[in-house]
This record gives structure tokens, C-alpha cells and sequence, in this order.
């Protein structure tokens, strides 16, 4: 039943969504780059606009796996949160500075995501998604116990970040307006990266996998090493969130590492619109505006969340951005 | 070490065991028929035991509940088919997949509206509670009272797919539900029908642990990963991979508890990962479903 | 040391420019900010409202509105009126940073109480020490006196598992008596492992054995036969919450109890009612309040009698009673300092005597760990029980020492 229905899947995002042509298109790094820059300012607090900026990032990286190379993971914690303890680790146990500590992380994650990877794309379909489950519910376990390195399950700390010296600046990272647009420069770089994959032969590539695997086999495709690759990528880019969002709390949670985080990001994306440049950021918004204001007047927020999700599962698939863009691209 | 001792753990793994292959069985059948993994799945668990719960407190019976839950959560579950799931049937199976993950979440916070966050108490009845003497050691009456549960409950479903006309068409349906429909076989209320069974077994199996396991919002997150982890290692959608695997995991945790017990959950975890990557179809499934 | 100095002058001055442009344009910042820029006095509170412990966090959070308005009543601080920011960390570390982040940088919350779990309170620790900020954890850890946690912003008014095993251990075991111990593989599973084993050692009792659990397990069945099998005299279970319920409800269902004493190192008031009588009756655990207190405490006669005419007659629980006592010491210090200067307040908090719940207590100099009495409590059998509420019954009341606590050398504090 499901091999029939992976033979010609009717894709989450619409197709036209991808290369939605115009003005949007052609500018969407310095647009999305511009509504980052405003973020601070519109949201109720400094706190959840560096949330939405690193999951945002989070769901944008989980995004070109999900979204667009058509494959849905629920082990993405692993690289989240692997991104997020390298980078901790490395600054409390090897003494590193920030910016090697950063690279450490998304080296890192990158690593872990090529070795998850290459397990799991033999795989397809539920298959799949059980395998990346299984097997980042495996670094989440390792982390728990090996608590001399993570702290296990109080979490590491230990490495507050006080200021960061970049190019002879320095930046006050417990100045909160500082702070988020440091961040920024990386979730942006982040972007900006995306963007340029998703316009490469490889971008071409990996949705040519998602609409037909035979097909794109037949055109000549390596169907394998493209699903690898795009799942290394997708795991670089949440490493990145990750070690943003290690700096940014000062601790890294265990919980950065639980299937829970994964689920989190999975709604992100439907929410906002997979297979869509920028929906994953909306995506991002909407959930963590709907769980700061929501949790401020009731603590069964998660019933709002959930019947939100139900309902844009059930009546737009294609997410709030990519909903946005058929849309527009039909009238 | 004793032999005693590692009887006693060998036979306490197996009844692990029963009540792991409860708790798969609604994951496994949803799956085998309708190609659906159902991420309700716990959470519809933990819904049983507290109807299970609610239904005891109303009729001071935990016999009634026994029996008037599992159909109560089942129609429930035939409810939720016909309205969320069947929309999505011309989709990807990814599409069901994140509905049913969104309804775990609704369940969950319904149920604490409802009874509380707190958990609350729940007991075998009086005729099933104390110890028996085994020989080798003592273990609870209601633990084997568990498994004789599940022991009939497999029976009654063997019978029922293999020697009925019902089970033909359903593992028909099951094989190729295009073929059924060309011969006129109302499919959708097949899928209705055994939607409305999966979910009513999990329920069942919810009623049974509430009195073993403290009954709690929470108690479905982790019932819904052992089921993950029995389901994966048989073999989705296969009744006896259920069984074997549902056994193999609990004498596998079972004996790790004798060297390293902390390693329980990593153990299991780690089987399952095994599995999928040597053989990812499981021990019994299908080749080629998905994989 | 320096950076934090002027990393703080930099953040006054930063605040005052932030703080308006807050004014102009916080478009969904709710009304409270810019009412509350004017003189209160603000405490953040974060506490897992969502999640296994909503229970103990509503508890939590009612002890504290209590003590806030029993300030206000008196003319708060100095004539400002006290305001408590309750916020959801959703027994989640992650979420409890950013929720604190926010307190201090959006609410300018004066300084933080709460938390429920250890790495709740370590993370928002790790917060609010970095940003120079007092937070009074009201969570159980051994961590957190720990010279690597520890800041001078820093003070612990909940028990710790090193005090409430000694307190168990002193009541239950004896010379000769074998231990077995049944321990959640995590930090604070060994922190009580710890303390039983280092009390056992003292009293001359027996370790016939010790079974790790990995955290959050349902099913117990499988170390049950085990623990049988090494015939101790004592069980003591080192886990919390759930873990608790189900590895107690599990050893009951195998005839543990009728061979061993089952001994906790935390009795939670609110687990006990959400699990029946028999499953709890005869085990033994440590409390830091009990509302039965009244009878032979004045303070706690005087803190029951106000929470009831609060809340309609409801009696405070365990954890609920650190949020009483958690924020009124921090406002009593407040009072003290006359106003809320970060220095003169920690001062203040480190001379403090208090008694408003359950007899004396103060802040150790050294790790600013509360020293305060620990209860021993049994759990009553059904029939024993003369109303709802007659849970437990009052073991030992051992009074507040420094004695119970691990050396400031043995934490790693500079003698």
C-alpha cells in the first residue's frame, strides 16, 4: 500500500511553490534578511525573536530534507541538539573561543548527520522516518549517560558567554538587542547558503527526487548520493541553529536532543509551509507566538497547538507561506 | 548468580513481553491494513486507561471497564477515521502520519482538562491482587492474569483473520486494496472496521497497565515508543512478528536488568536501530512495503 | 569578575535606552510592561505549570501569590507594592532560560524565585548569575551548592538530597541493617545514592546492593525478582515523581513491602494522593513541610491559617510551602536592604533569620543553602486516615543544622 503510494506521492508542498517566479523569488535572501532585522522590534520580547531567529533557522534546515527533497525525518533533535552540545562542549572541556566552538558544532553535526544519513536512506517512506527516530532517540540516550561530557540529564553549562570579539568589535552578548543581531549574521549567512543550494543543479536535483524517484533515476540522477547530500546539508544547517541556540541560552538542555524537539520542528514546517524558501520561518513564528502569548493565560496551550496543527494537516497541507504563494501565483 | 534467579528473570522478561505485544498489537494491525502509522497511538493507550478508569468509578467494576472501554475508545477511534483520517487517504502516508501526531497532542491535553495533570489511582480488583509462588519465585496474580489476557486476545484475532471470511478480506484489502474494489469490496468501511479494532485494542491494553502502571497524562509517550521499537523489530504489520518481537524485547531487557539495568531503554532503542538497518522489513514483515 | 562589573554598567545603561524604545514599539508587549516600569517591585516566578508537575506548580504558585499579598498587606517594600511574574517553564531547561531571559530583559523582573526540577534550576541559575540577578531556587538539588553552580546571586531555599536521605537514614536504618538500593541512572538519582550510602556508612549499616533504572521507566518488573534476592531489610527507592509512583505501585504489586521497609528520600504530598493509600502505606521519606506541622509550629499554624482563608479552607502542600517560603524571605530581605539594591538585598539574605513555615531558618554563608528543619513522614494506611488530607504521619522533626549539610570544604568553597 505505501509502495504504491511512494510510486506517484502527491507532494506536500506544490511544486510551483519552489520556483514561484517574481519579485519574491529573486529577492527573498535580502527580504527575508530585512523582516529578521525588524523581529526584535514587533515581537513581544527580545527572548522569542532569538527563538524564532534559531528555530526559524531550525525549521529552514529541516526544510530541504523535509520540504524539499521529500523525506520526513523525526530524528532531527540529533543535529539540533548535537550542534548545540559540541559547541558547549567544546568551549567548557577544550577551552576553545566562540568562534571555533561554532565550528566545532556544525563540523560536528555535519558528521553525525552523514553517518545517520548514510543508514537511513536505504530506507523509505515510514521506514525512514522510524530509522531517524531510532537512531537520534540513540544520541539522546548517549548523551543522558554520558554525563561527565553533557552533564546528562541537568544539562551542560558552564560556558556563559559574556561578549564576543568579532573583527575588533565586541559584542556585549548579555545585551539582549546586541545579542539577536549577532545571531542574525549567521542565521542570515545561513539563508543566504540555502538559497543558493536551492538554485544550484543540486537544488534542481533533490526536488527532482522528491516528485519521482524512478524518474530521476531514469534521468540519470545518483538518487542515493543526492538524498545523502541533502541530508548532510539539512543536518549542517540545524547543527548551525543548534550551536546559535547554544550560545544564545548559555546551557544546552537535554531536551535539545529528545524527539520531542524533532516533533517541534516537524510542525514548524508543515505549519509554516514545506517546500517553501521563507514558510519554515512563518512557521516558526506562528508556533512560538502561539505558545508564549497561549501559555500566558492557560497552561493547555498544547490543545490550541494541536487542533491548529489538525487543522492545516487536513485543509492546507501547503502550510501558511506556501498556501500564500499558489495563491498568488494563481491570481 | 542462581539458576533460580535467572529463571525467575527469564520468566519475568516473557510476561514483559505479553505486555509489550498488548501494547504493539493496535500499532501493528492499523499499520499491516491501512498502511498508516498511527502516532495517536499512545496517547489513545492512555485514553483507554482513563476511560477504563472513569467507566470503574461509574459502575464500581473493573470488569465493566475491562469490557466497555475498548469499545467505547474503539467507536471513538471509527469517529476519527471516518472524520480526520479518510480525507487523506489520496495522499502521502506522511499526511495521516502528522495528523495522528497532531491528535496525540489534543488527546493529551483534553485528558488533563479533564482529570487533572495529577495522576490518579487505579487498582487491580481484589480477586487479582497478591503473589503467587511460582517455584522459582513470586510474581503478581494480575501480571498473569495480563497474560492470559493476551493470550486469548491473540487467539481470538488469529481466528478471526485467518479463518473467517471478515479476515480474508481484510488481508486482501490489505494486499491490494484497488483489486478489492474492482470486486466490489467496500473497502472504506473495511478500513473503518479495523481502524475502529487497532484503536480499541490499544485501549484495552491501556486498561489493562492502568492497574500496573500509574495512570497518568503522560503514561501514552512512552507506550507509544515501546510499541515503536515491537513493531519495528517484527516486522510492521505483521500479527506474529508482533508476538516475537514483543517477547525478544522484554527477555532482552529482562536479562540486561540482571547486568546493567540503566542500559533497559538504550537496549531496546538500539534493537530496533539494528533491526532496520540489517533487515528493515523486521523479522516477519512484507519485503517491499515501504522498503 | 571584571567583566561582569562592566558588563553591568553597560547594561544600565542599555536598559533605560531599550526601556523606550519598549514604549513606543511593543506591538503585542503586553500592557503589564509598561505599567510596571513605574515603581513595583517585580519577582519572576517560573514554574512548570505544563507537564507531570502541574500539581505541585499550582501549589507553588498559589504559596507565593500568598506571600506576596501578606507583604502588600503590610506596605510591601518600603511602601512599593510587590508583584509576582508567574511563567510556564514547562519542566523544560530550554524554555526555562528563555522564560527567564524574558523576565529580566523584557519585565525587568528585580530578582527570580522558583523552579521544580534540578535542571530547571541549574539553567535558569546559569541565567540569572551571568546577568548578575538574585534567584532563590526552590527546587531539590546537591548540584546546585556545588562551587561550579554556585554565585553570590545564587541561594537554595529547598532541601537538598544530602540532607533529606541523612534525615531518612537517621530514622530508618540502624547498625547491621542491610540496604538495597533501587537508583534513577541521573545526576539526582546519585545524589541520593550518595547520601543514603554516606549515612549507611556512619550508622554502620549494610549495602547488600544497588540496581541503576534507566530515568523514566514504567515497568520495574524485571528488577523485582533481584532486589528479592539480596534479602535486604531496607529498600530505599532514589527516584521522583512517576518514577517513584511506578517503581513503589510495582514492588507493592510484588510483595516487596511485606519483606523490607521501603524507604524515599522524598515523599511528595501530591504523588501520594494521585497513587492509593495502600500502595504508599508504611513507606518512609523525607518532607520539608507537612501541613500536620501546625500542631507543635506556631509559624506553620500561623502560614496554614492564612493559605486557608485564602484559598477556601485548601491546606499548602510540600512543594507549595518552598514557594512561601522561597519568596518571603527573599521580600523579608528586601524589606531589610529597603528596597531591591542587588547588593544590599544579598546582604540582607545572608544575615536573615526567618521563621514563617516551619520553625527557624537561615542562608549559609558559604553556598547559601538554607538550613532548616527536615521532616521524616510515614504514609498512613486507609484506616488510619481521619480526612482527605491525613496523609502521613510525622516521623521525626530533626531542627536545622549545619551539621546535616556537606562541608563548605567538600563543596569546594575556599576556607
Amino acid at each position: 500500500m505505501s509502495s504504491t503510494s511512494h510510486a506517484a506521492p502527491v507532494p506536500l508542498g506544490a511544486p510551483q511553490a519552489v520556483g514561484a517566479p517574481g519579485v519574491l523569488s529573486r529577492w527573498r535572501v535580502p527580504l527575508s534578511i530585512a523582516v529578521l532585522c525588524i523581529l526584535p522590534w514587533v515581537l513581544p520580547s527580545q527572548a522569542l525573536a532569538v527563538n524564532v531567529l534559531i528555530y526559524g533557522l531550525f525549521a529552514v534546515g529541516y526544510n530541504l530534507l523535509f520540504g524539499y527533497t521529500g523525506l520526513l525525518s523525526f530524528g532531527h533533535a540529533a543535529f539540533f541538539g548535537g550542534g548545540a552540545y559540541l559547541t558547549g562542549m567544546a568551549i567548557v572541556h577544550l577551552g576553545l573561543g566562540w568562534f571555533p566552538a561554532m565550528l566545532v558544532g556544525v563540523a560536528g553535526s555535519s558528521v553525525l548527520a552523514a553517518v545517520i544519513g548514510a543508514l537511513s536512506i536505504r530506507t523509505r517512506g515510514i521506514y525512514f522516518c522510524m530509522v531517524t527516530l531510532a537512531l537520534s532517540q540513540l544520541v539522546y540516550y548517549t548523551a543522558l549517560q554520558a554525563s561527565n561530557w553533557t552533564g546528562g540529564e541537568n544539562g551542560l553549562r558552564g560556558f556563559t558567554l559574556a561578549k564576543a570579539d568579532v573583527l575588533g568589535l565586541t559584542v556585549n552578548l548579555l545585551d539582549p538587542t546586541q545579542k539577536y543581531y549577532f545571531l542574525m549574521v549567521f542565521a542570515a549567512l545561513a539563508l543566504w547558503f540555502v538559497s543558493r543550494v536551492l538554485n544550484s543543479p543540486f537544488g534542481a536535483a533533490i526536488e527532482a527526487v522528491r516528485e519521482n524517484e524512478t524518474r530521476a533515476r531514469a534521468c540519470g540522477y545518483d538518487v542515493e548520493r543526492t538524498k545523502l547530500l541533502s541530508f548532510i546539508l539539512s543536518g549542517a544547517l540545524c547543527g548551525v541553529a543548534g550551536t546559535l541556540s547554544a550560545i544564545h541560552l548559555s546551557i544546552v538542555p537535554l531536551d535539545a536532543l529528545h524527539y520531542h524537539t524533532s516533533s517541534i520542528v516537524v510542525m514548524m514546517t508543515m505549519l509554516g509551509g514545506a517546500g517553501s524558501f521563507f514558510g519554515p520561518f512563518v512557521g516558526a513564528l506562528v508556533f512560538l507566538l502561539i505558545e508564549d502569548v497561549a501559555s500566558l493565560w492557560t497552561s493547555h496551550w498544547q490543545l490550541i497547538v494541536g487542533i491548529v496543527f489538525i487543522l492545516f494537516v487536513l485543509f492546507l497541507p501547503k502550510g501558511i507561506w506556501g498556501t500564500l504563494i499558489a495563491w498568488r501565483s494563481r491570481s | 548468580m542462581d539458576l533460580e534467579l535467572i529463571l525467575m528473570q527469564l520468566f519475568s522478561g516473557l510476561a514483559l513481553g505479553a505486555i509489550l505485544v498488548m501494547v504493539a498489537l493496535g500499532l501493528t494491525i492499523i499499520f499491516g491494513m491501512l498502511g498508516i502509522v498511527n502516532f495517536a497511538h499512545g496517547a489513545l493507550f492512555m485514553v483507554g486507561a482513563y476511560a477504563g478508569l472513569w467507566i470503574a468509578s461509574l459502575t464500581g467494576s473493573f470488569w465493566w471497564a475491562l469490557l466497555v472501554a475498548p469499545i467505547a475508545v474503539g467507536a471513538f477511534g471509527m469517529l476519527v477515521e471516518r472524520v480526520l483520517i479518510r480525507p487523506l487517504y489520496k495522499r502521502t502516508p506522511d499526511d495521516p502520519l502528522l495528523l495522528t501526531f497532531g491528535l496525540g497532542y489534543v488527546l493529551v491535553e483534553a485528558v488533563r482538562i479533564t482529570f487533572g495533570t495529577d495522576g490518579i489511582p487505579f487498582s487491580a480488583p481484589d480477586a487479582l491482587q497478591g503473589v503467587v509462588d511460582l517455584g522459582v519465585g513470586y510474581f503478581p496474580l494480575y501480571r498473569l492474569f495480563v497474560l492470559g489476557v493476551v493470550a486469548v486476545i491473540l487467539l481470538l484475532l488469529w481466528i478471526a483473520l485467518e479463518k473467517t471470511r471478515f479476515g480474508l478480506i481484510v488481508r486482501a484489502g490489505a494486499r491490494d486494496p484497488l483489486i478489492m474494489r474492482v470486486l466490489g469490496v467496500d473497502v472504506s468501511r473495511l478500513w473503518l472496521l479495523v481502524f475502529g479494532l487497532g484503536v480499541g485494542l490499544t485501549a484495552l491494553g491501556g486498561v489493562l497497565a492502568a492497574p500496573m502502571r500509574n495512570v497518568s497524562p503522560e503514561m501514552g509517550t512512552l507506550v507509544l515508543a515501546e510499541a515503536f521499537v515491537v513493531t519495528v523489530i517484527g516486522g510492521m504489520g505483521s500479527l506474529l512478528g508482533a508476538v516475537v518481537a514483543g517477547l525478544l524485547v522484554g527477555v532482552a531487557v529482562s536479562m540486561t536488568a540482571l547486568f546493567a539495568p540503566e542500559m533497559a531503554t538504550i537496549v531496546m532503542f538500539a534493537l530496533m536501530a539494528l533491526i532496520l538497518l540489517v533487515r528493515p522489513q523486521g523479522l516477519f514483515g512484507r519485503p517491499g512495503v515501504g522498503a | 569578575m571584571k567583566d561582569i562589573k562592566t558588563s553591568l554598567t553597560q547594561g544600565v545603561s542599555r536598559r533605560t535606552v531599550l526601556a523606550g524604545m519598549g514604549v513606543g514599539v511593543g506591538l503585542l508587549a503586553a500592557p503589564a510592561v509598561v505599567r510596571a516600569q513605574s515603581e513595583s517591585v517585580r519577582i519572576g516566578f517560573p514554574t512548570p505549570l505544563t507537564g507531570p508537575f502541574g500539581a505541585e506548580a499550582k501549589d507553588q504558585v498559589r504559596s507565593a501569590e500568598l506571600a506576596v499579598k501578606l507583604i502588600n498587606d503590610k506596605g510591601g517594600i518600603g511602601g512599593r507594592k510587590v508583584e509576582l511574574l508567574v511563567r510556564d517553564d514547562k519542566l523544560n531547561a530550554g524554555e526555562a532560560a528563555t522564560r527567564t531571559l524574558e523576565l529580566i530583559e523584557k519585565d525587568k523582573v528585580h530578582a527570580v524565585v522558583g523552579a521544580l526540577s534540578s535542571a530547571v534550576q541549574l539553567a535558569v541559575n546559569e541565567v540569572t548569575r551571568a546577568r548578575n540577578m538574585i534567584y532563590v531556587s526552590i527546587s531539590q538539588s546537591d548540584t546546585i551548592n556545588e562551587v561550579k553552580d554556585f554565585s553570590r546571586y545564587t541561594f537554595h531555599e529547598a532541601l537538598n538530597p544530602h540532607m533529606t536521605t541523612a534525615a531518612v537514614a537517621k530514622a530508618t536504618f540502624k547498625k547491621g541493617s542491610k540496604i538495597a538500593f533501587l537508583v534513577a541512572d541521573y545526576a539526582y538519582g546519585h545524589e541520593m545514592l550518595r547520601g543514603f550510602k554516606r549515612a549507611a556508612a556512619a550508622m554502620g549499616a549494610e549495602v547488600v546492593g544497588e540496581i541503576l533504572h534507566p530515568f523514566g521507566a514504567p515497568d520495574y518488573s524485571t528488577l523485582m525478582p533481584r532486589i528479592r534476592s539480596m534479602k535486604p531489610d531496607i529498600l530505599a527507592i532514589c527516584n521522583f515523581g512517576r518514577d517513584q509512583a511506578n517503581a513503589i505501585k510495582q514492588a507493592n504489586d510484588f510483595g516487596l513491602k511485606k519483606q523490607m521497609q521501603i524507604v524515599v528520600p522524598v515523599i511528595l504530598h501530591n504523588q501520594r494522593i494521585a497513587v492509593a493509600p495502600d500502595v504508599f502505606e508504611g513507606v518512609i521519606g523525607g518532607a520539608n513541610y507537612y501541613w500536620e506541622l501546625e500542631s507543635t509550629v506556631p509559624s506553620a499554624k500561623s502560614f496554614n491559617d492564612a493559605y486557608r482563608q485564602m484559598y477556601s479552607g485548601a491546606i499548602p502542600t510540600d512543594y507549595g510551602a518552598y514557594g512561601y517560603t522561597g519568596v518571603t524571605a527573599l521580600l523579608l530581605a528586601m524589606q531589610k536592604a529597603g528596597g531591591t539594591d542587588t547588593d544590599k538585598v544579598i546582604a540582607a539574605l545572608e544575615d536573615l533569620k526567618y521563621d514563617v513555615a516551619k520553625g527557624p531558618q537561615y542562608f549559609r554563608k558559604c553556598d547559601h543553602q538554607a538550613v532548616q528543619s527536615v521532616l521524616v513522614l510515614r504514609s498512613k494506611a486507609k484506616a488510619d486516615m481521619k480526612g482527605a488530607d491525613d496523609l502521613f504521619e510525622i516521623v521525626a522533626n530533626d531542627p536545622g543544622s549545619e551539621d546535616m549539610l556537606r562541608s563548605c570544604t567538600e563543596l569546594g568553597f575556599p576556607t
